[in-house]
């Protein structure tokens, strides 16, 4: 990450009201990586509380519209996980899933506006797909409460953000088996939205967010939204196909 | 209270394939149409624009161009032991909605269906016998044969400009092109497409096996094209953005760019969009239609009279519209008695990932919607499958359709879903990797088959159509026996590794597999058995026609765009000629 990234992701953070210290956002994207001490800070602001104003504003784009502040904390160490930062690409949190899982929650697909919610309603079997009566923003909001709620009571009592990033491995995994506890909704209907989501944000054209500087498509060679080969398709037939991807954006 | 509207000779519900060429061929006519359509006018300028229509979220994912199942959906239960719960989202199949219907997302892929799919009981009884028939198993022929259709099948192409190979001319068989096609009376209007490395290699893998590759008819055009209509086609950027997406070319066949746009320059049509028909009105004696039902956008109710009514929505909306207002029996499974919703049929999959190593370059992103190479040598009536333990068959082909990374990510079995060995091995086979793919047939049963459901209403307080259905022993075999031929194509390529895809257990809504809906208002020469006589038009209300793949009394190996369209345009011959002499065109 350049150090220009690095400074536009903590203004994001004061510019949402939060800071790493203060609710203990540690990723493996972004510097820096909490202590134990500073993850257990208390998770809560207190009533009342107004950040501090940014010394710089934040851009719009990276403004979290949806997720309260705990809630995007949450999100943010969950896509960490998925799709860590390592020596093959970019992760989740550079890329910018968070803030795409986010503004799509916060838009027409959160709300559900092109699914049928009409009751009643009753648990199916597998083939039939999902059946809770809630639009994916509501699934988010259920199922981070649900997922923070069994951490805390399993795990000293931490949040999800707040466990070290081997143990938030082993949560997921348990989430992902349908073996956390939850209370209220299938752990595993919160699991298949998450990372569906964050496949679709880490893979998406960046006009939604994610897949900043279409760094994910440079990654596995995916020329992106540009499609003219009709002169290339026998040229590079078994050959490698180099170009620089672009976005919807780019083109325009 | 519905504000009735001045009476049209013949009115049209739905404006794809279907609705689009009735529409242009009926106008010839000179008689009063109005054809509505539930969704949004669109054009090729401004709403395919590149590069905005190039934009996998909105269109794949979020299926900017489909049905919209908080408005209408259908409710699903594998078998009639369970109680059916809706589709709340799209998942295993996309209807279309708006001008063009599903006929603007589609791939291209323009197949004439085998011989043996017209007549598979005919045909099926000859070779082996009655016995040959599994129990349940409701295997029916159109009473349309493929000769009849040939010249359908013929126009449609050259509607389209699909390119391609003949394998079958007059009788005399073409190596190259598709030897087990039926008879056709002249070539492909356009040239096969530019094949990738993965269809190279399928190629030269099928031929070592013995098999017979061809490369697949495709409505994507192979160079510029102008149509016996006068359309001008764009030539295809191989940019592989065809399946769910519209094309920026007009590269890719679509009504809402050739016949429609004809249609809607003659002044004795009308087109309505935004008008969602609710029923089709009958008369007292159930014998005949009289008006449509339908909303407008802002929900306000009009009947519109009609002298005839021509049901060419998406073949699951027919059926619900002929549920709906009583044209037909709907049928019981338990009997085994009444025609509407009998033998709804869907399509099986199965096939093999193929990886290799890093030096095998697929670049699968350039590609089209129907560009492939396919064998025909195990589909439906090609082989001996009776031996193999199955009546059906299926196409396989490896498809070379695009690689937009939201939903081509192909790894290795035994990968995790996420974390950084998930991402090591997506970068590793991105780009590395092809599918043998089968596209099976399915067969009508007794148990498969669609009614209205009892519990749950749409938006505008109907009964939701409730789709009964699942897999029988017969097409798992089938789609096994296939996939073991997709496994030896793909180790014959020289790959790493050869992942198996075998027959699903159970059919399930959720994943996306084909929207290769069929039946449920089936063609038939039999009126306890079908819901259409051979010419289209129903048994029991002469002056309703029904088209689309809910005509299919089974389901095939190759995708069915071919014969909806040249079943349309062979129901506009039937028609005029029941304009001319009002009643039914076979006896009852």
């Amino acid at each position: 990450m350049s150090d220009h990234e690095g400074m536009r992701r903590r203004d994001v953070l004061k510019g949402i009201g939060i800071t790493s210290a203060a609710v203990g956002i540690a990723t493996t994207a972004a510097p820096p990586v909490l202590t134990e001490a500073q993850a257990q800070t208390p998770a809560q602001e207190p009533p009342h509380a107004h950040p501090h104003p940014p010394e710089r504003h934040a851009d719009a784009a990276d403004i979290f519209r949806y997720f309260t502040p705990p809630e995007a904390a949450t999100v943010t160490a969950l896509v960490d996980t998925l799709i860590p930062k390592d020596d093959v690409g970019p992760g989740g949190v550079e890329a910018g899933v968070p803030i795409f899982i986010d503004h799509e929650l916060a838009g027409a697909y959160g709300r559900g506006a092109r699914m049928f919610l009409n009751g009643p309603f009753a648990q199916g079997t597998p083939q039939q797909g999902y059946q809770l009566p809630l639009p994916p923003a509501d699934l988010y909001r259920v199922g981070i409460a649900d997922l923070n709620a069994w951490c805390v009571k399993t795990r000293d009592g931490k949040r999800f953000d707040q466990l070290p990033v081997a143990d938030r491995a082993v949560a997921l995994k348990a989430l992902e088996a349908g073996q956390a506890e939850f209370a209220q909704i299938p752990p595993r209907a919160f699991f298949n939205i998450l990372l569906q989501n964050t496949m679709e944000g880490y893979f998406a054209d960046p006009i939604y967010g994610g897949n900043r500087n279409n760094a994910v498509w440079a990654m596995i060679g995916f020329p992106g939204a540009i499609g003219m080969y009709e002169e290339d398709i026998e040229k590079y037939r078994n050959k490698q196909y180099v170009v620089a991807p672009k976005s919807i954006q780019d083109l325009s | 209270m519905a504000t009735k509207l001045k009476a049209a000779d013949i009115v049209i519900v739905g404006l794809g394939w279907t609705g689009g060429i009735l529409a242009k061929e009926l106008a010839e006519t000179g008689l009063s149409i109005v054809v509505l359509e539930r969704g949004k006018p669109r054009d090729t300028n401004p709403d395919f624009a590149y590069p905005h229509v190039h934009d996998e979220l909105k269109y794949a994912q979020r299926h900017e161009l489909m049905q919209d199942v908080s408005r209408e959906t259908l409710t699903f239960r594998n078998n009639s032991n369970e109680t059916a719960l809706p589709m709340r989202q799209l998942g295993s199949f996309l209807p279309g909605e708006g001008v063009g219907g599903a006929g603007v997302h589609w791939n291209g892929v323009t197949w004439r269906w085998l011989p043996w799919d017209h007549e598979p009981e005919k045909m099926t009884i000859a070779r082996y016998g009655k016995s040959a028939l599994p129990e349940g198993m409701q295997l029916q022929d159109w009473g349309v044969s493929y000769d009849e259709l040939e010249p359908y099948y013929d126009k449609f192409e050259y509607l389209c400009g699909v390119g391609g190979k003949a394998g079958n001319l007059g009788g005399k068989k073409i190596d190259g092109g598709n030897v087990f096609e039926g008879a056709r009376k002249r070539d492909y209007p356009n040239p096969p497409m530019i094949q990738t490395h993965a269809g190279d290699l399928f190629e030269k893998a099928a031929r070592s096996l013995g098999y017979h590759p061809f490369p697949g008819p495709s409505a994507n055009m192979t160079q510029s094209y102008i149509n016996p209509d006068g359309v001008a086609f764009g030539s295809c950027h191989y940019c592989g953005y065809c399946e769910r997406f519209g094309c920026e070319m007009n590269a890719k066949a679509s009504a809402h760019f050739t016949v429609i746009p004809l249609a809607a320059a003659k002044k004795n049509v009308e087109i309505r969009t935004d008008s969602r028909v609710m029923k089709v009105n009958l008369d007292s004696s159930n014998k005949r239609a009289e008006s449509v039902t339908y909303l407008d956008a802002a929900g306000r109710e009009f009947e519109q009279p009609g002298g005839m009514v021509i049901l060419a929505a998406y073949a699951l909306s027919n059926v619900h519209l002929m549920l709906l207002s009583g044209i037909g029996k709907p049928y019981n499974p338990t009997t085994g008695t009444g025609v509407v919703g009998r033998n709804y049929a869907y399509q099986i999959g199965s096939g093999a990932n193929v990886f290799f190593d890093e030096k095998t370059w697929m670049n699968p992103f350039m590609g089209a919607g129907a560009l492939a190479m396919n064998i025909d040598d195990f589909n439906t009536g090609s082989f001996d499958h009776l031996k193999e333990g199955f009546i059906g068959g299926g196409g396989i082909s490896t498809p070379s359709a695009g690689g937009r990374p939201i939903g081509f990510r192909p790894v290795p079995p035994g990968t995790p879903g996420w974390g950084t060995d998930w991402k090591r091995a997506v970068v590793r086979h991105y780009n590395h990797t092809l599918a043998v793919v089968n596209q099976g047939s399915v067969m009508g049963y007794r148990q498969n088959y669609l009614d209205l459901d009892p519990t749950y209403r749409d938006r505008y307080g109907r009964p939701l159509m409730r789709m009964t259905f699942d897999y029988q022993q017969n097409e798992q075999k089938q789609a096994n026996y296939l996939a073991d031929i997709c496994v030896n194509i793909g180790n014959a390529m020289g790959a790493e590794r050869v992942a198996r895809r075998g027959a699903p257990q159970r059919y399930s809504i959720v994943p996306y597999q084909s929207t290769h809906n069929t039946g449920g208002a089936v063609l038939g020469t039999d009126p306890t058995r079908s819901a259409l006589n051979p010419f289209s038009q129903t048994w029991d209300v002469s002056n309703v026609f029904v088209t689309g793949a809910c005509s299919f009394p089974q389901n095939a190996g190759k995708n069915p765009t071919g014969p909806v369209g040249a079943l349309a345009l062979r129901a506009a011959d039937s028609i005029k000629r029941y304009l001319k002499n009002p009643g039914p065109l076979a006896p009852v």
